[in-house]
């Protein structure tokens, strides 16, 4: 039988819809800790996120002082197991004499996923509106994802979480992803669950600076933490957006402003945070991106 | 047990031949107590590893791939040879396969068991295996390795087992002193064979599409493994080449291993006058040609990015050119490939042994310099620190191209002693191919991983380094004892060397007696 795409759509329609249907069970569960305000979304909106959605994140980098609030926000409302950050602040300064800056990587919910092509067991696809999702419950933790994503946005439980289904008596929900299991990969997949009750993922309500902003592609709208609702093609237009390596041809849905004229203090010229102090030994060879501990960049 | 009790009896080539089956002294049974507590030992880990989950192994979020999966590119690769050269050295009429065929067989049966358990070993949920089939992706190279790992231990146990149904029909018939479970063991694997010219018939043509078949399969199963790495964005594994340069390689470490067990069965049960120097030397040229094609390959593997040092790869061929993992990527280099080719060429030149009349060049003078130079690099400052301390630095001292020197001053001397016994160079080159080729895989997985697009940073600590666990370990050295286990318990049960096969064909005996590859007594 061939499959044109007139049927291939309604297959995909009817599939859609009884996916829908399914949702109000999931939708009565709130998070128990509480996140930060809770920002709409500006448009009307007919029903849970459906094919016409293209969701895109926007990061100003200019205005990222790099307080890791989304990072809080983002570990609270999904009870992220220690070791993993689903949204990382990372200390960036492309070359030496260059500007150091505060870069927040989210999952890039790329359109091309390299993660999505090498997983053997489809618990990691990639949605019609454009967000990349990971479902723990069916995932055999070969880890191939990992290996794949070149934004190492992908997170391992090498131990027992402490947010299991069994402790927690809450039943596994991909969209909230508030449980999680041993020997499985996460990651950030934009707060499906809030943005279908109409809010602004947890990291972008989080952000005091309004450095983050979130909408959706086909409305050509984003709105930050602040209330500010933009023209998303405007914005990345106007502040020459860029995507994270972009050269490897991924495709990212989130767009970054550089830090032109930064409103807020860069990171300072130690890395005051960064853990891994003996892993340094092996890396400093990475040339690219990485602050220069030496000479850090003050204004 | 004897076999003389009862009449239709073993030919003396026979017993000879199957001496691996009776023979079993007090040293057999150490060897075969000691690999268990091994391979048990390595359970013991892996319980360990299920109840706590991978968190007890030294691997985390950076470097998420480890010993386990080197160890199953390893084991992959090491296997690889045993059916393709088999099949290869079958269809192009090399007499001289005859008596080492099945044992490059069993490697690859063996080889393949281990190997094939490693992923699973590695898997966070080794409890949802099936969702493998269950939701399988045949856009995944994980499912593409699945498949072709089947495929490959498939065809290779029956390719192993087909040949062998005359040998066991053999054992059926006149094995009346074996066991009775082994006699019923027989009879059934024997399928009947009366050894009828329509049965033998369809036999060789069996085996011969078999030969075939397995080509194919057997160049995909390491082109695939090495898809897993290649198919990803990461400076180190994103290269075009990956594939024939797994294939080379695994060609390499198999062809290595297959010497191996050449010399230890022939060791073992006195096959001397099956298993030649003849076949060793052949062997021999088998190893230069794949170590030189698996030298071409790493040479345009590591050339063409580090020519152009691009941003992505920088890092990464700095790690391994001079940074943590260079001892470990020149040992590879020099010990791996570099060393046996010339244990393997440089003993055969006639004018070796004249070097030892040179009284330096003998070896006990170069022993005895070797031995000075220990003491001084690292014995003598391990033992007092002190004179370390009064600036008593003898390493400082010590001009750096010493060591050079001395390991050529150590291959010199020992060179006539090689020429005097080539299977012991052959013997002690592909343990070195075998041991870089490890060590090799342990370098296409772990330096990729420490050198990411995105710096690594708030990574908590150990978790940007990699130092593998006891677990790790424990079931590394498990997985080779089971080998080592699977190997020897199929010499146990089965024929090692192929009689009837080692028998047929009279004309060609003589002419291979000539040529040196049968002893005069096997005929």
């Amino acid at each position: 039988m061939r499959i044109s795409r007139r049927s291939f759509l309604k297959v995909a329609a009817g599939m859609a819809a009884a996916a829908a249907v399914g949702v109000p069970a999931s939708r009565t569960r709130r998070p128990r800790e509480g996140f930060a305000a809770e920002v709409p979304l500006p448009a009307p909106r007919a029903g849970p996120a459906g094919p016409s959605r293209r969701w895109v994140m926007v990061v100003d980098l200019a205005k990222c002082d790099g307080c890791r609030e989304c990072t809080r926000a983002c570990t609270a409302m999904h009870r992220v197991p220690p070791g993993q950050e689903w949204i990382r602040v990372y200390e960036m300064r492309d070359e030496s004499t260059s500007l150091a800056y505060w870069l927040p990587r989210p999952c890039m919910q790329c359109d091309n996923p390299p993660c999505v092509k090498v997983c053997p067991v489809s618990a990691t696809w990639k949605r019609e509106d454009g967000i990349v999702m990971q479902d723990t419950s069916r995932c055999i933790g070969c880890r191939y994802c990992i290996a794949a994503c070149p934004y190492q946005a992908r997170g391992f439980n090498w131990v027992e979480p402490a947010a299991t289904p069994e402790r927690t008596g809450e039943p596994y929900d991909p969209e909230w992803n508030r449980v999680h299991f041993r020997g499985t990969t996460e990651k950030c997949i934009f707060c499906p669950a809030l943005i279908k009750e109409g809010k602004l993922p947890a990291c972008v309500a989080a952000c005091p600076m309004g450095a983050l902003y979130f909408g959706d592609r086909e409305e050509d709208a984003v709105t930050n933490s602040q209330g500010e609702t933009v023209r998303f093609s405007a914005l990345v237009i106007e502040q020459a957006g860029y995507r994270l390596l972009e050269e490897l041809g991924t495709e990212p849905r989130v767009y970054y402003l550089p830090p032109r004229k930064p409103q807020y203090p860069a990171p300072p010229p130690e890395e005051p945070e960064s853990a891994g102090g003996a892993g340094r030994a092996v890396v400093p060879t990475v040339p690219r991106k990485r602050i220069d501990t030496a000479g850090g960049v003050r204004r | 047990m004897s076999t003389r009790q009862a009449t239709p009896r073993f030919s003396e080539r026979e017993e000879r031949l199957l001496a691996s089956l009776t023979a079993g002294g007090a040293g057999t049974y150490a060897l075969i107590g000691g690999l268990l507590a091994v391979f048990l030992w390595g359970l013991v880990a892996y319980a360990t590893q299920l109840r706590h989950g991978l968190g007890v192994t030294g691997l985390r979020d950076h470097v998420l791939w480890g010993v386990y999966i080197a160890n199953f590119v390893f084991f992959i690769g090491v296997s690889h040879v045993g059916a393709l050269m088999s099949a290869i050295l079958r269809l192009t009429g090399a007499e001289w396969r005859r008596p080492i065929t099945r044992m490059a067989e069993a490697i690859t049966f063996a080889s393949l068991l281990m190997g094939g358990l490693m992923p699973l070993v590695d898997m966070g949920r080794p409890d949802r295996l099936l969702n493998l089939v269950r939701y399988g992706r045949l856009q995944s190279p994980i499912l593409w390795d699945v498949l072709s790992i089947t495929t490959y231990l498939t065809g290779s146990t029956l390719f192993l087992y087909v040949p062998m149904i005359p040998d066991l029909a053999l054992l059926r018939d006149r094995y009346a002193g074996g066991p009775a479970w082994r006699r019923r063991l027989y009879t059934l694997l024997s399928l009947g064979w009366q050894d009828t010219p329509a049965q033998r018939h369809r036999l060789e043509l069996i085996v011969r599409v078999m030969a075939v078949i397995i080509i194919p399969i057997a160049v995909s199963v390491h082109t695939v493994v090495s898809w897993i790495f290649g198919m990803t964005l990461r400076a180190g594994w994103n290269s075009t080449i990956f594939g024939p340069y797994f294939v080379s390689g695994a060609l390499f470490s198999g062809a290595a291993a297959v010497i191996t067990a050449m010399a230890a069965f022939r060791w073992a049960y006195r096959l001397e006058d099956y298993i030649t120097e003849a076949h060793f030397r052949r062997m021999g040229y088998l190893l230069i040609a794949l170590g030189l094609a698996y030298g071409y390959f790493t040479f345009a593997e590591y050339l063409t990015p580090a020519y152009k040092m691009a941003t992505a790869e920088r890092g990464y061929l700095a790690a391994v050119f001079s940074g943590p993992f260079a001892r470990l990527f020149w040992f590879t280099q020099l010990t791996g490939i570099l060393l046996p080719l010339l244990l393997l060429t440089l003993p055969r030149i006639a004018w070796v042994p004249r070097l030892h009349r040179v009284p330096l060049l003998r070896p006990r003078p170069a022993l005895a310099a070797a031995a000075t130079y220990a003491v001084a690099s690292v014995v003598l400052p391990a033992a007092s620190p002190s004179l370390t301390m009064a600036g008593l630095n003898l390493n400082e001292w010590i001009p750096p191209w010493v060591l050079p020197a001395l390991a050529v001053w150590l291959f010199l001397a020992f060179l006539p002693v090689l020429h005097a016994r080539p299977i012991t160079a052959a013997v002690v080159a592909s343990l070195l191919v075998n041991v870089g080729a490890w060590l090799k895989r342990y370098l296409i997985v772990v330096p990729t991983l420490l050198n990411p697009f995105l710096p690594i940073q708030r990574a908590p600590a150990g978790w940007a380094v990699y130092q593998p666990t006891w677990v790790e370990w424990s079931i590394t050295a498990g997985a080779l004892a089971g080998f080592l286990l699977i190997y020897i318990g199929f010499s146990k049960l089965f024929p090692i060397v192929p009689i009837w096969e080692t028998r047929e064909a009279p004309e060609s005996r003589e002419a291979a007696v000539q040529e040196g590859i049968v002893g005069v007594a096997a005929v």
